[in-house]
């Protein structure tokens, strides 16, 4: 099932919204690298759920208000776009920055939320436990790092992207820095309200993330309140990715469990 | 002409094949390269070479901040500033510059300044720069907000150094209640503010305006370049509805000046490469973080360092392009008139020690400057 691209606003902002299927809605919020095709991680969830992918103020084809300045500006625009698309008892997916992003909403406000899958997550720090500086990075490295599977990253390293794709790349990396460079991939606010998180949550780690160390996933599930994990073996920080039918098989299982 | 004689004060004693085998000599070289023996020594000769400049006869002495890198020992130039002001009686002491967009609060920097400003009895150019790419890997400041928080700054340390106290300033990256700058700077109204630059173009368009017409140095460029952002100040001038003056347009370059080009080219040829190769060996992810140029400017100098290819500078290279002068002073001069017909630039920043250039040599190329080459650009 091709996914339907379309632009929503909410408060004078264009959003990109690429979105498929039926049922209850489960709301995808994206990493540091954007949006860059339609999963099949998206495309198997999508034949139980509706799912909805939207790409963030500041990444892809969508606005970037000088007014979203944080983390915790975009996790309110969040609240707002939730509201203006009526969404109710959403299921959040979210990865890396998306799984900070994800975060920083259901602290704020978890209301019309009832589950939460976090895929690597930015957005707290484990002290003495350096995250990998993909801002360092060479662009070979920084692809490489993001797989324990090279055949991964030698497929993306062997496309030749266009300027339009260039466009967007530098972009997204513009936002990322914006949102992420200092403190870098956390806010030190957020961990002591993760307990607010009162809904069940999968927390899903690669065993061999290079940019975010599993020692973070001890921390996410000692911090939320309903959290179970699973540690995938053979797998980077992109777990739905690398490692898309063990992932899927944990999240649907963990959406039907967390479905009443 | 005004002739500033100006140091990096680079870490000479750095073992350069030890140092290859790291991403760069900035942010990530293992500081256990670092012998604070040899240092301390280092720190010794380059303050005595700024100091001998004065007798030389040039018009000013300049240092510069760079932070976490083999390429500059000088992470605080007001300390050596300080020092220079003691050793010196009449040279103006440059510092180009103190990078605004590191700190957490500007106060500092005017404060510290004003101080120089007071102990040298006026002797201070202010330099303002937001640090290169580097530099904000090694403070952490977001490089996205890197110009907000220069201008930001600026702002600030101008009011703080010509408007009465206490008064409250309200900026979106420092907020703060009482601004009230105890000293005062000596100068009035302020020390004069330099904008040492790699030319971007809204760097141009900032530093020209009318109320500031700020001088613009170009650093490290071809002579092409050079003239290029030299011209655009100019431009950019003339739309505003004035006629830049000499005095505003600087070239920071470094100059070797022997009996003959071939004996030049044969002392300082390789320095003049350690200087490219290997202290200002930096990834396009360290010279350019997300944010610290527009869009397009990264996007341009992407297609810029695309078409310059990769590979090593050489001192051939260099001088042809007019990156480096060195030669005689026939040589050397003519590079500089040549550039003076072009854009009529009228601050020469001469570097006189550069890479691993030795003492004994740098003594040597700073005498005969001085006696061949400087007499002939006093105005």
């Amino acid at each position: 099932m091709p996914a339907q691209l379309t632009e929503i606003r909410v408060r004078e902002v264009k959003v990109r919204l690429h979105r498929a299927g039926r049922g209850p809605t489960v709301l995808f919020l994206h990493g540091a690298g954007g949006v860059p095709q339609w999963l099949p991680f998206f495309e198997a969830l999508a034949e139980r759920y509706e799912v909805l992918v939207p790409e963030h103020p500041g990444f892809g084809l969508s606005d970037d208000p000088p007014w979203i300045s944080s983390m915790p500006d975009l996790a309110m625009f969040y609240l707002d776009l939730v509201e203006e698309l009526w969404l109710e008892r959403v299921h959040l997916i979210g990865n890396s920055l998306g799984g900070w992003l994800a975060a920083e909403i259901l602290v704020r406000d978890r209301a019309r939320f009832r589950s939460l899958v976090q895929l690597a997550p930015a957005g707290i720090r484990v002290k003495g436990v350096p995250c990998g500086d993909n801002f360092i990075w060479g662009p070979e490295e920084a692809v490489r790092n993001l797989y324990h599977d090279q055949s991964f990253a030698d497929r993306i390293l062997a496309l030749t992207p266009d300027d339009a794709q260039m466009d967007v790349m530098l972009k997204n990396r513009f936002t990322v820095a914006k949102l992420g460079w200092q403190p870098r991939w956390f806010n030190p606010d957020l961990e002591k309200w993760l307990h607010r998180i009162k809904v069940p949550a999968l927390i899903v780690w690669g065993d061999d993330d290079k940019i975010m160390p599993p020692a973070y996933a001890a921390l996410w599930t000692a911090r939320l309140p309903d959290a179970r994990l699973v540690i995938v073996e053979g797998c980077g920080h992109l777990p739905h990715v690398e490692q898309a039918p063990v992932v899927l098989s944990h999240v649907h299982a963990f959406l039907e469990g967390a479905a009443p | 002409m005004k002739l500033v004689s100006f140091h990096l004060m680079p870490y000479r004693p750095l073992d350069l094949a030890e140092a290859a085998k790291h991403r760069s000599p900035w942010v990530v070289l293992p500081n256990r390269l670092y012998d604070p023996v040899l240092g301390a020594k280092e720190y010794e000769r380059h303050i005595d070479a700024l100091v001998y400049a004065e007798e030389l006869g040039f018009d000013a002495i300049g240092v510069n901040e760079h932070h976490q890198t083999a390429y500059g020992l000088m992470p605080a130039p007001n300390l050596i500033a300080s020092a220079l002001i003691q050793r010196t009686k009449r040279v103006k002491i440059a510092i180009l510059g103190r990078a605004l967009p590191l700190v957490n609060n500007p106060i500092y920097i005017a404060e510290e300044f004003a101080m120089l400003d007071n102990l040298s009895k006026g002797r201070i150019i202010a330099g303002f720069v937001r640090g290169i790419g580097s530099e904000y890997h090694s403070s952490g400041t977001n490089p996205y907000f890197s110009h907000e928080r220069f201008h930001e700054a600026h702002d600030l340390i101008i009011r703080a150094w010509t408007e009465p106290g206490p008064f409250a300033f309200d900026g979106d990256h420092f907020s703060l209640q009482y601004v009230n700058l105890w000293p005062r700077p000596y100068q009035t109204p302020h020390p004069p503010v330099w904008i040492p630059s790699q030319g971007s173009s809204e760097t141009v368009a900032w530093a020209s305006h009318p109320a500031r017409k700020y001088p613009f140095l170009v650093t490290f460029s071809s002579a092409d370049l050079v003239a290029r952002y030299h011209n655009t100040y100019r431009n950019q001038a003339r739309e505003y509805g004035y006629e830049a003056a000499a005095d505003q347009l600087g070239w920071a370059c470094p100059i070797y000046v022997a009996e003959s080009d071939e004996r030049a080219r044969a002392e300082a040829g390789h320095a003049v490469e350690t200087l490219f190769n290997d202290f200002l060996r930096q990834t396009f992810e360290m010279l350019m973080p997300p944010g610290y140029t527009s869009m397009n400017s990264m996007k341009n100098f992407v297609a810029m360092r695309r078409g310059l290819g990769g590979g090593k500078a050489t001192a051939e290279g260099l001088i042809d392009s007019g990156t480096a002068l060195i030669g005689s002073p026939k040589t050397v001069l003519a590079g500089i008139e040549r550039m003076r017909e072009k854009t009529g630039f009228g601050i020469l920043v001469a570097l006189l020690q550069f890479g691993i250039l030795s003492d004994e040599l740098t003594r040597r190329n700073m005498d005969m400057f001085a006696a061949e080459v400087m007499p002939h650009l006093r105005d």
